[in-house]
């Protein structure tokens, strides 16, 4: 999108810009940073009916905006991200700021340290407006499943779904997936100009294509977990949401890199300043994985699969269809991995350090089990229970072992892909758009995590870098991502091909429905205020 | 007086059979003619050994490692299990396993992986202990160690155990218990400290053999600086896994004896388990398979409450630290990798100290003194610096100062319950006191009243001491025969015997001069004088 496409409809004017155009905004004393804030919070109090925010900011929000200012009127700023609102999951710990990862067992928490990337991303001056909604502790697909009820997605409240919907919107409207999914919303919704999301199975991808939003899950270990409260370890990593891929890049460039907390990280390979603007697809070999015509992959997304394809092949890209064999055995691993992980990173929950407490204290084993009956829902409850039943001596071997093994050959497919030759896999996000939530709860959690994690996940397994791209509208007016794969530690080949297919894509802005007058009220009004304050 | 030496006597014991087990393995014999009806069992005792690791900060976070602080003042947010929080591996730590294992002739596992292990506990706040189930640091090692046998435990037997795997992992914090209240305190302080958990393999007979494992262990942790091994504060934990057998046949069920907190109480509690399983085996019933603490004031062990009834720990890698890699040398480290924050095992070996058992030979051979008195010297904190010293700074053979450290030194010492480093004499007050014997200045008698005086009023020199209480040797020759005279002059009946040819009667004659000289005489001189008189 840009900004003159945004100018038209006045809400976006400011809030739909890219981080690069309103940092350049910023910087050309068009709009301040505390005005810009103000603007977010606004929105977000507008948009409250999407539930995409457990936790604003507002306070701490204005006096780093006006941090911010001072800096952009000495001319001092901190870098590209000086002054921008931001949003981060609700289970990335923010000192003094509450994290509850939509869990009982965190209402209320409120840690003492950052995590380093929301750390990183504060040190750059960026303007954190509040902690966004998700599955507990990041637990599902579909943002449905947390203790502060289901996240909705924005586009469900734009005018393509609901000229098409006869219904009331509060009964009709869509799932964001998830875990995201409040992230997702948030940026989608325009009342954050990037978000963090974490991506374990395909948390931040799936949202982000189901929101029409840019999410990346950049290579295991790129980027800090210290700070993140942790769903699987081995294949947590954080993920970046924007509104466009250049955004994106130049988010990852800042959170990248070795972190003395986490013994995971790695050394970031050297990165340009900036994606390169043009670039010649006829060197780039695009490889399509026939094990990801799954069954349940809807037309609509086909159809932009086959197109974006063609795109890639029209520019001169070589297109070839390749083999990942093992990818119908990736769910099922990946539910045993995580279970067991669950199982394990759940045990600190016991009521004694932190989190919830029942009041039940006729023993110590009587508090941890009601202490944790209470503070957990069922989903979680339901995995640390499957965990425990793999982990368990003689049952080691068949499930822990046996799905390590298996991701240890999902990992070489892909490795043998990446070294025939392909630069990039081009594979759907979702097998379709966003369900609508009366739909989607008629399964339970499990099922549907199995269900939509089904081509985002053997990116976990394998620890690639992955971003999910807006590609079109579907024909109930719901955004469609397609998803490039690349290479490990090659994110910046990854972003810069990605780069190239948004530009090609003219994926629209989001134009809501239902408050359409009210926001243009509200940014006239805003547009007089900045006259007169310029003016003064 | 001896730590080595005591540990074989157990006495005081509640249990008559046990006195009969309890003075030495090689009396088991005995025991087992008294029991017929099994009449070749034995006991088999293998150990697990929890050595806290002496280092600045904890195993995996920056919290300082100290046991005298306020509770829950050394708490991490990685300690107190916080969400979000990762571990950090200390590779002081690190280091420490790598020394330890060098020093018990392991082999240094190149790569190694950590575990998670887990039980639920309130002193372990993750609700697992981060250890090396699969993969520990170091393998295969073997511990050499010493005891005494022999009527007055002065042979010295060298045995050796083999060291199955030392593995590095995480301490719990500690709960404290109030009853009244009926409430659980916790302090974190403890929790995340670095342990080296050494498992021993069961190849031991019987508790004077662990005693003595363990105590050499414990040498050998001190000279190395990697634990400060004191049982009593629990830097040293030692659980004994006991079980009895039949030689040749399949060993039998063992229990796990826990809370002891000595090495006179290893012992102990372990040869009563023995026991106690014998007896069981031999009424008829089965030994269980249980955990059971002693209880050192009755001396026996009791089934402990078991908490955890029958524990699976669904052992999992730990996802959050990559291998644990050390290398070799220099050479072998990786291009590009920075060798100064990598652990390096010619490095550490280079910086191996003296061993005990190497300072034992070493002492033997240098200075011609008793084996059994090279234990002593090496069991006692700063007792083989003290001696040497003294040896330097006096011409006096070694195996006479080792009399002096032995007797007077050590006796005083341990009737006081003293440290080396507290005693009032020093290396060099001692070695002033040897010269002047030496020189004949003193005899040997006197110096014993010398050395007490110095115990006493270490602000004074010897020489005053000596000078004031007029300890002065009589070196004059006319004096002497004067003295040897009137005694000769008033036990002519002696006299007479001798010159019948009774020369053992002279003995009687010195006796009385010294007496009347109160020791301040030298015999050789007196009997000299004697003889010319009386021949």
């Amino acid at each position: 999108m840009s900004a003159s496409s945004a100018a038209r409809r006045p809400v976006e004017a400011m809030l739909g810009l890219s981080i690069r155009e309103v940092s350049q905004a910023l910087r050309d004393g068009k709009v301040s940073a505390t005005e810009l804030c103000r603007k977010c919070i606004n929105q977000i109090q507008r948009t409250r009916y999407l539930n995409a925010y457990i936790t604003i900011a507002e306070e701490t929000a204005m006096e780093q905006a006006e941090r911010a200012d001072k800096r952009l009127r000495t001319g001092k700023t901190l870098g590209p991200l000086d002054g921008i609102p931001f949003s981060v999951k609700d289970n990335f710990c923010t000192e003094n700021i509450k994290t509850t990862c939509a869990s009982n067992m965190l209402k209320g928490y409120v840690p003492p340290f950052s995590a380093t990337v929301v750390q990183k991303l504060l040190d750059q001056g960026a303007v954190l407006v509040g902690k966004t909604n998700l599955d507990e502790f990041a637990m599902g697909a579909g943002s449905t499943d947390g203790a502060f009820g289901p996240v909705r997605n924005p586009w469900s409240y734009a005018a393509p779904y609901r000229e098409q919907s006869a219904e009331d919107p509060d009964s009709d409207w869509t799932i964001t997936g998830g875990s995201s999914g409040g992230s997702a919303a948030a940026v989608a919704s325009l009342s954050s100009f990037l978000a963090l999301g974490s991506d374990t199975g395909g948390s931040t991808r799936n949202p982000g294509s189901l929101c029409g939003v840019v999410a990346l899950k950049p290579s295991y270990g790129l980027l800090s977990r210290h700070g993140l409260i942790p769903l699987v370890n081995s294949m947590d990593v954080p993920g970046i949401m924007t509104r466009s891929v250049h955004d994106a890049a130049t988010v990852l460039r800042i959170l990248q890199g070795r972190d003395e907390r986490d013994s995971t990280t790695v050394q970031a390979p050297n990165t340009p300043p900036s994606l390169p603007e043009h670039f010649d697809m006829r060197k780039i070999c695009v490889g399509i994985p026939k094990e990801y015509h799954a069954p349940g992959l809807s037309e609509d997304t086909l159809a932009q699969w086959s197109r974006v394809a063609d795109i890639f092949e029209n520019a001169g890209a070589r297109v070839k269809e390749v083999s990942l064999p093992h990818t119908p055995y990736s769910i099922v691993c990946y539910h045993v991995l995580c279970c067991c992980e669950v199982a394990s990173n759940m045990a600190r929950f016991d009521g004694l350090e932190y989190g919830h407490r029942s009041a039940v204290d006729s023993s110590t084993d009587a508090m941890y089990a009601t202490t944790r009956h209470e503070g957990f829902n069922n989903v979680v409850r339901r995995r640390i229970l499957s965990g425990n039943y793999f982990l368990l001596k003689s049952n080691y071997e068949r499930y822990f072992v046996k799905a390590q093994q298996m991701r240890r050959l999902i990992a070489e497919d892909f490795k043998k892909v990446f070294s025939s030759g392909i630069d990039v896999l081009l594979t759907p996000t979702t097998l379709s758009d966003a369900a609508r939530y009366a739909d989607f709860i008629t399964e339970d959690n499990r099922t549907r995590s199995a269900q939509e994690d089904v081509f985002t996940q053997p990116v976990n397994m394998a620890g690639l870098p992955a971003v999910t791209v807006p590609t079109a509208l579907s024909q109930r007016g719901l955004p469609i991502g397609l998803q490039l794969i690349g290479q490990t530690l090659q994110d910046w080949k990854l972003l810069t091909i990605a780069h190239w297919m948004e530009k090609q894509l003219h994926f629209p802005m989001i134009r809501f429905h239902r408050d359409l007058n009210e926001n243009e009220r509200e940014q006239n009004r805003s547009i007089r205020e900045r006259t007169h304050t310029v003016g003064s | 007086a001896n730590k080595s030496q005591s540990l074989c006597h157990i006495g005081n014991s509640n249990f008559i059979i046990r006195t009969t087990w309890t003075t030495g393995c090689k009396h088991q014999h005995q025991l087992n003619t008294q029991i017929e009806s099994l009449p070749q069992m034995v006991g088999v005792v293998g150990l697990e050994i929890h050595a806290q690791i002496h280092s600045k900060s904890k195993l995996f976070s920056g919290s300082h490692v100290s046991f005298s602080d306020p509770p829950n003042s050394l708490v991490s947010h990685f300690d107190a299990s916080l969400p979000g929080t990762l571990p950090v591996l200390n590779r002081r730590c690190v280091e420490a396993a790598v020394l330890t294992g060098l020093a018990l002739n392991c082999t240094i596992n190149k790569k190694s992986l950590f575990d998670r292990k887990h039980y639920f506990y309130a002193d372990m706040p993750a609700g697992y202990q981060i250890t090396q189930q699969r993969l520990p640091i170091a393998v295969n090692g073997t511990l050499s160690y010493s005891h005494f046998e022999g009527r007055k435990r002065n042979h010295v037997v060298t045995k050796s155990v083999k060291i199955k795997q030392i593995q590095l992992e995480q301490d719990s914090g500690k709960s404290l218990h109030d009853d009244e209240r009926s409430q659980t305190l916790i302090d974190l302080n403890r929790a995340g400290v670095g342990l080296m958990e050494l498992v021993m393999e069961p190849e031991m007979c019987c508790g004077e053999e662990a005693g003595a494992a363990v105590r050499e262990l414990q040498l050998i942790l001190q000279a190395l600086g990697t634990c400060q091994a004191n049982m009593a504060e629990g830097q040293l934990r030692v659980d004994a896994n006991v079980s009895v057998h039949h030689p040749g046949e399949p060993l039998g069920v063992r229990t796990e004896v826990k809370n002891i907190n000595s090495v006179r109480h290893l012992a102990k509690a372990i040869d009563y388990e023995i026991q106690r399983q014998m007896e069981v085996l031999q009424s008829g019933g089965t030994v269980l398979n249980e955990t059971r603490a002693f209880d050192s004031k009755s001396g026996i062990t009791i089934p402990m409450r078991d908490k955890e009834g029958l524990q699976d720990y669904r052992f999992m890698p730990e996802p959050n630290l990559p291998p644990l890699f050390v290398y070799e040398s220099e050479a072998s480290v990786p291009a590009g990798a920075d060798s100064t924050q990598l652990v390096l095992i010619d490095r550490l070996s280079s910086q191996l100290p003296e061993l005990p058992s190497v300072t034992r030979t070493r002492l033997v051979e240098t200075y011609g003194i008793l084996r059994e008195h090279s234990f002593t010297l090496v069991n006692e904190d700063g007792l083989v610096d003290y001696f040497e010293s003294v040896v330097k700074m006096t011409k006096t053979e070694p195996r006479k100062v080792i009399g002096w450290v032995m007797n007077e030194l050590m006796g005083n010492l341990n009737l006081q319950n003293l440290k080396v480093s507290q005693s009032p004499v020093s290396p060099c007050a001692l070695a002033e006191m040897i010269n002047l014997v030496r020189s004949g200045h003193i005899s040997s008698s006197t110096a014993k009243k010398v050395f007490q005086e110095m115990w006493k009023t270490p602000e004074k020199t010897v020489e005053q001491i000596v000078k004031e209480q007029d300890l002065w040797m009589i070196n004059d020759k006319e004096e002497l025969r004067q003295i040897c005279q009137r005694i000769v002059d008033s036990h002519s009946e002696e006299v007479q015997i001798i010159r019948g040819g009774n020369k053992k009667v002279l003995n009687k004659l010195m006796g009385e001069i010294q007496k009347e000289t109160k020791g301040k005489t030298n015999p050789l001189q007196v009997k000299a004088i004697l003889e010319e008189m009386i021949f």
